[in-house]
């Protein structure tokens, strides 16, 4: 929960385009938001139902959609097992926005297979300052 | 001389406005565009017929994100 959390955040962070965004699970629960639980909710609903009737339009499999609209735009991408949606304001960077959902997506799918990760990051900080605290004992053991 | 120019002044702006509306108006028209996995793209807009059962819950979902 923490990391989708984490993503999100994230993800509204270096877009400015994005108003709301929502990660769901292919059952249409919600796993984060950036809204409400409420408003999670009913986005979430609208997304799945959205994402469904589209993948019924060809054999193939719908990996993204997008809609434009009068008051802003709708984007839903989904990978193996979670969606994500998201709201804009009118005539945003499609590209971009689909290129920031799509990374949004892939770090949440890689968060739980890389549990060393939290690791990893005190683990710098402990080399780190050792290193310096030796080489000045150093040059005073030198000089002393 | 002057009404000429005038005129074909006139008719350069307006035809640039015109431009110019219809390519807002064209643009801004409601559509869902769907992206699979073999790389092909469908447009679905207004008006045609899986129009609307798309649309429909692509304003619920841009209703609800606005509160």
């Amino acid at each position: 929960m923490a990391p989708t959390a984490d993503a999100l955040a994230h993800l509204t962070e270096i877009s400015s385009q994005i108003d709301a965004a929502v990660v769901l699970d292919r059952e249409g629960t919600v796993v984060a938001a950036t809204v409400d639980d409420e408003r999670a909710g009913r986005m979430a609903s609208a997304a799945l139902e959205l994402f469904r009737r589209a993948d019924e339009q060809r054999g193939q499999e719908l990996v993204q959609l997008d809609a434009v609209l009068e008051g802003g735009s709708v984007f839903v991408v989904r990978d193996a097992d979670r969606l994500i949606a998201a709201t804009t304001r009118s005539e945003p960077t499609v590209g971009l926005v689909f290129y920031d959902l799509k990374s949004c997506l892939r770090s949440l799918g890689e968060a739980p297979v890389e549990k060393p990760k939290p690791k990893r990051a005190p683990a710098k900080r402990r080399t780190t300052t050792p290193r310096s605290r030796t080489t000045t004992r150093k040059k005073k053991d030198e000089s002393g | 001389m002057r009404a000429a120019r005038a005129l074909a002044v006139g008719a350069a702006l307006g035809s640039a406005a015109g431009a110019v509306f219809l390519r807002r108006r064209s643009r801004s028209r409601d559509r869902v565009e769907l992206y699979f996995d073999d790389g092909s793209l469908v447009t679905v807009a207004k008006g045609q017929p899986e129009g609307e059962r798309l649309l429909s819950p692509a304003r619920e979902l841009l209703a609800a994100a606005r509160g």
